[in-house]
């Protein structure tokens, strides 16, 4: 892996984003959408506030991890990649760079959603809104990390759109969102703790319930972290340079 | 020399040819034994020390190359050497392993067996990354990106420095003929332009071999020309070039011609020397005769229980596929 092949990477999928107006406009304004609609929904009963910062979790953890896996297997079938993998560019360069590039992006995003969350819907939580903005950008690289490594798996984008049912809504039913997990039968409560969403969505419900919960919401940020950089791990140990 | 090869030339072919065929064995010898002077100097090995001063001669050794892909046999066993400073032609039907090869020698194919070396050195190993420009056969650029935005990328791969990008990019343009399209997004450019950026990618970083698969597919004549003279040029500067085509025309331009097909090949020859052994009057009929031959002769090896047919790797192609 080198430094500069890296960022040049990362410049370059930036570059690419940049060009297409539209999947910016969808990526940053689509979470907001989507919450302000929940607050709505919710108007005037306090269930926003307590399904508010979960769900601000999991959308840009949803978006980043199509974009993700759309973006990777695209340079797969345009030939792209196979021209790079016969450059001098490190498999370590390619996952960096576009990890960069969307963790960049998912930072943007996740601000722009917590923001509006926040100051806009009047999003209430008894933790520090810092807080909440680190917990959705870890989310939005989680799923970043998730659709690089994942992708190595779709042949087809008909294969990469069916891992969202296959790969993320599992993780939905079992972070605790819908039933607390701790209600869980045993199996599922098991499973429920090895799948990285769900420390991800006890991180925003400690934030929303508890003031003074932030050593917890640290442990459960760097569980998600740990996920994040072995998926991203993964994902440069999957690629190969020479394909059947 | 354009579109057909000169009259003079053509008729030396033929008579050269009708004068053979009297004697079917011995124009089969010539052929062997000319085939042999022209290229099987690189492969004596008799000792370490020819073969060491003769490597450095070489761009490309390839030793029983075979791969295998989902179960069918692409190429079964080829053996073949690139002299530096040469213009190959790879040229045969769709389907029949030119690209698997040229994947096999930039190093992102998965081989099976035998041994591929460029430049000395294992296909693939990351000193030739930079040294070896590779075409795959659809245009494999960033369609979302301008024409310089892919050029200047690529070209930070390769390892220039920042300083000399802008250098480089404007003759890679110049090159392909491309410099008014420089800030198009290539996704907007027409199929032939596309495929020009798509050579200048290849082209980045002046490498010493360039693999290109099918560069002149689709392209108008005038472009073909074009390119093919920069080809020349490019060998000229002491470039090795593996150019594939399926348009058995483009054979005029090339040093050498392989041709090839289901995996082996049929022959490797220069033009000249193709047309005077088959006794056929252009390219694609030359390689129908051998197509035929090959068929004829593998069904007589199968006959005389595969003793095999001369030394040389043609032999190979009466090992059934």
């Amino acid at each position: 892996m080198t430094p500069t092949l890296t960022m040049a990477t990362a410049t370059r999928v930036l570059q690419q984003i940049r060009h297409d107006h539209r999947t910016l406009g969808l990526m940053l304004i689509m979470p907001c959408v989507l919450l302000g609609l929940l607050a709505l929904i919710y108007q005037n009963t306090p269930v926003f506030d307590s399904i508010g910062a979960p769900l601000l979790g999991i959308f840009p953890f949803l978006t980043m991890f199509l974009v993700t896996s759309i973006a990777t297997l695209r340079e797969r079938q345009s030939g792209t990649l196979e021209r790079l993998l016969a450059m001098p560019l490190g498999k370590g360069d390619m996952v960096g760079g576009y990890a960069l590039a969307f963790g960049l992006l998912a930072t943007v995003q996740a601000v722009v959603a917590s923001g509006f969350a926040v100051l806009v819907l009047g999003l209430d939580v008894a933790g520090s809104a810092w807080l909440l903005l680190l917990v959705a950008v870890v989310d939005a690289l989680l799923g970043t990390a998730l659709g690089l490594f994942l992708s190595a798996f779709a042949a087809t984008e008909f294969q990469a759109v069916q891992f969202l049912p296959a790969f993320v809504l599992p993780q939905f039913l079992l972070c605790g969102l819908l039933v607390p997990r701790d209600q869980l039968p045993t199996v599922l409560q098991w499973i429920s703790d090895v799948l990285p969403l769900s420390y991800a969505v006890d991180a925003m419900q400690t934030i929303t319930s508890y003031a003074n919960g932030t050593a917890q919401v640290l442990g459960d940020v760097a569980v998600v972290l740990c996920f994040v950089l072995a998926l991203i791990g993964l994902g440069a140990a999957t690629l190969r340079r020479r394909t059947p | 020399m354009t579109g057909a090869i000169g009259a003079v030339e053509y008729h030396e072919a033929v008579s050269a040819t009708r004068s053979a065929r009297h004697n079917e064995r011995s124009w089969v010898m010539n052929w062997f034994d000319r085939d042999r002077a022209e290229k099987s100097a690189p492969r004596v090995r008799a000792s370490t020390h020819g073969r060491h001063e003769l490597d450095r001669q070489l761009a490309i050794r390839i030793e029983a190359l075979r791969v295998v892909r989902g179960g069918r046999t692409v190429i079964p066993g080829l053996d073949l050497t690139v002299r530096r400073g040469q213009l190959v032609g790879l040229l045969g039907p769709s389907g029949c392993g030119k690209s698997t090869l040229m994947r096999s020698i930039v190093g992102v194919q998965k081989v099976t067996g035998g041994s591929i070396e460029v430049f000395g050195q294992p296909a693939g190993s990351s000193g030739l990354r930079s040294r070896t420009g590779y075409l795959t056969q659809q245009p494999s650029v960033y369609q979302d990106l301008t024409v310089i935005e892919n050029l200047r990328y690529f070209a930070k791969v390769i390892g220039l420095p920042r300083k000399k990008l802008d250098d480089e990019v404007s003759r890679l343009l110049n090159q392909v003929d491309l410099a008014d399209h420089a800030s198009a997004r290539a996704g907007s450019l027409s199929g032939g332009q596309l495929s020009r950026v798509s050579l200048a990618a290849a082209l980045v970083g002046a490498p010493e071999l360039l693999v290109l698969d099918e560069p002149t597919v689709g392209l108008d004549p005038v472009l073909r020309r074009d390119l093919w003279s920069i080809f020349r040029r490019l060998t000229q500067a002491g470039v090795t070039l593996l150019v594939s085509s399926h348009v058995m025309d483009e054979a005029v331009r090339c040093d050498r011609l392989l041709l090839m097909r289901n995996g082996t090949m049929l022959a490797d020859d220069t033009l000249r020397g193709v047309l005077e052994s088959t006794g056929a009057l252009d390219p694609e009929q030359a390689f129908l005769t051998l197509v035929d031959r090959a068929a004829a002769r593998q069904t007589a090896g199968q006959a005389e229980g595969d003793s095999g047919v001369g030394g040389a790797s043609q032999a190979r192609g009466g090992v059934p596929a």
